[in-house]
């Protein structure tokens, strides 16, 4: 498939974004239950503000997708069968609970809704909190499962999208709650890149797997049932267009297999080798961070570019050859 | 149910592409605006077609085969595209299986495009909305055409009669019939979207002619036996009369 930047650029900003609130209201629920010390409003407040601004800048991102965005509010109505509707309705959502999260803590809106046994009080930020974890995974299914449930693009269809994202969205945003709480609330920076090391090396294995997983994969269709004919040669001679089409243009990377095989190390390096050492580091010196996270952008930014570019669709059985 | 569809004939298909040119004419000068065309006389033209014609080789030559295959929207019976449409616009018509896009409602995000095995969706560049063949469902049903002209485009335009239109849910259609009596085949079956184009297989037509069937077996007064002709040096009675 020929990689979208405005797909990329949403996929990997908004992963960011929920791995960072998962990350702050982790931190608010250890500290509801006293195992870390409770911080500032200001510092989850804060904090959701990054949430918010990743979040609008990929919503922006996606609409450079659409041919006709002015009509975007038509996706959301098909959300019983489209995982890409789903999103389309899960997205806002979750910008409107975080929204709420972050107002609720910035301006002190906490009203009590019940006491635990324990004594913890459940505010209204805990509860935005819950609910907004619940939509950010929501939201990690949604995106995944677009391309997961199609099921003749192989590379995809399998569960280890899904976990993939999830286990990618959340390195990416421990490792910014990390960052960001070296200038917010140093002493916990190291709670957070503890979490994020765990999670990034999720997601090295995760992503390995899927990567072994691809390379044992056999096309399902051939040129045999693609034309219907059984004849163990077959060349096409031409595909009906002497210029290109949509069909040569939207299902091919239009890069050399050399390429392809370069972007493979180099964003296992990126996404999830360096930013393993710089955490690691970080646990000294705190001020490689943010270099871990932007380092590791970019490498998210190269393992979806990859991960679009390795789909092969079963229609490019049909245009191989101008001819 | 009744389900309209195509049948093409490959062992009759010359590739001549009349159903791409007619196909073209029709659906570009129709109501929903027309199909985009970028460079038409320039050196890389490109642009939206709802059918176009390719050609395969099979075998290496000299023992090779030339097939020409028309390639359009299949109306699928399970069409994968129609589920993942975040809008609508994209859905298959109950009264008759004609798989449409609604234009007005289409936002261009090509996942239908991405979700069709057979590559059968082609996006208007100018009109940013998504397009395919329509069973040209603007001229089946227009009651003002003489009821021979109601047929898509490319089936009017084909000069060898290979491509059938009909309903295959009816076992007595013309079109069933050809699936059922010549061998009708659907496109990768494996993914189990139930075509309802179908295609008909090449067939070589031969005949074996032994030698007695060249000679009347039941001929007891020899009068099948070749004529006694005059060596060419000879003069015969044409000689005679030719002064």
């Amino acid at each position: 498939m020929k990689p979208a930047f405005s797909v990329i650029f949403l996929t990997t900003l908004i992963g960011a974004a929920q791995g960072l609130f998962l990350a702050l209201f982790t931190h608010q629920s250890y500290a509801l239950f006293g195992l870390l010390p409770m911080q500032s409003d200001d510092f989850y407040g804060y904090g959701t503000l990054i949430v918010m601004v990743l979040l609008a800048a990929g919503l922006v991102a996606s609409f450079f997708h659409l041919g006709r965005p002015e009509r975007a509010w038509r996706a959301a109505t098909q959300w019983r069968t489209s995982w890409l509707s789903r999103e389309v309705i899960v997205l806002p959502a979750f910008m409107g609970v975080a929204f709420l999260f972050g107002v609720s803590h910035l301006f002190g809106i906490r009203p009590e809704i019940v006491t635990l046994p324990g004594g913890q009080v459940v505010d209204l930020s805990l509860l935005l909190g819950v609910v907004g974890t619940l939509l950010a995974f929501a939201l990690f299914v949604c995106t995944a499962m677009i391309y997961a449930c199609l099921r003749f693009l192989k590379e995809w269809n399998s569960p280890l999208t899904v976990i993939n994202y999830i286990l990618m969205g959340g390195s990416s945003g421990f490792i910014l709650a990390a960052f960001y709480a070296v200038s917010a609330a140093p002493d916990q920076a190291d709670f957070f890149a503890g979490w994020a090391i765990i999670i990034t090396v999720l997601a090295l294995i995760g992503r390995v797997a899927s990567l072994i997983r691809n390379a044992r994969l056999k096309p399902t269709s051939t040129m045999q049932t693609a034309i219907g004919v059984k004849h163990p040669k077959i060349t096409q001679r031409s595909m009906g267009a002497m210029g290109g089409s949509f069909n040569t243009r939207e299902f091919f990377h239009g890069k050399s297999d050399s390429f392809l095989r370069a972007i493979k190390p180099a964003f296992l390096l990126l996404a999830f080798v360096l930013p393993l050492v710089l955490l690691a580091i970080s646990l000294s010196t705190p001020a490689l961070l943010g270099l871990a996270f932007i380092l590791q952008y970019v490498g998210l930014l190269a393992e979806r570019w990859f991960f679009f570019a390795q789909a092969n669709h079963p229609q490019n059985l049909y245009y191989q050859t101008v001819g | 149910m009744t389900q309209l569809a195509l049948v093409i004939d490959l062992n009759v298909c010359v590739g001549c592409s009349a159903c791409v040119t007619s196909c073209k004419e029709w659906n570009t000068s129709g109501s929903a605006g027309p199909l985009v065309d970028e460079r038409p006389y320039g050196e890389n033209p490109t642009g939206t077609f709802f059918n176009r014609v390719q050609t395969y080789e099979m075998g290496t030559f000299p023992n090779s085969e030339t097939m020409h295959f028309p390639k359009s929207c299949l109306h699928c019976e399970d069409p994968p595209c129609v589920p993942v449409c975040p809008t609508g616009a994209s859905y298959k018509r109950k009264e008759d299986g004609i798989v449409l896009v609604d234009y007005d409602k289409c936002i261009g995000c090509k996942y239908c495009s991405w979700a069709c095995p057979y590559g059968a969706r082609e996006i208007d560049e100018k009109q940013k909305v998504m397009k395919k063949c329509t069973l040209c469902v603007d001229r089946i049903y227009d009651m003002t055409m003489p009821e021979e002209d109601r047929k898509p485009s490319c089936v009017k335009a084909c000069p060898t009669s290979a491509r059938l239109f009909g309903d295959i849910h009816d076992p007595e259609s013309a079109v069933s019939v050809a699936i059922r009596e010549d061998g009708g085949y659907a496109l990768m079956p494996e993914w189990g979207t139930h075509p309802s184009n179908h295609y008909l297989p090449r067939r070589k037509t031969k005949m074996k002619i032994h030698a007695d069937e060249l000679e009347r077996a039941d001929n007891p007064l020899k009068l099948d036996q070749q004529l006694p002709k005059p060596d060419k040096d000879q003069s015969t009675m044409d000689d005679v009369s030719a002064w």
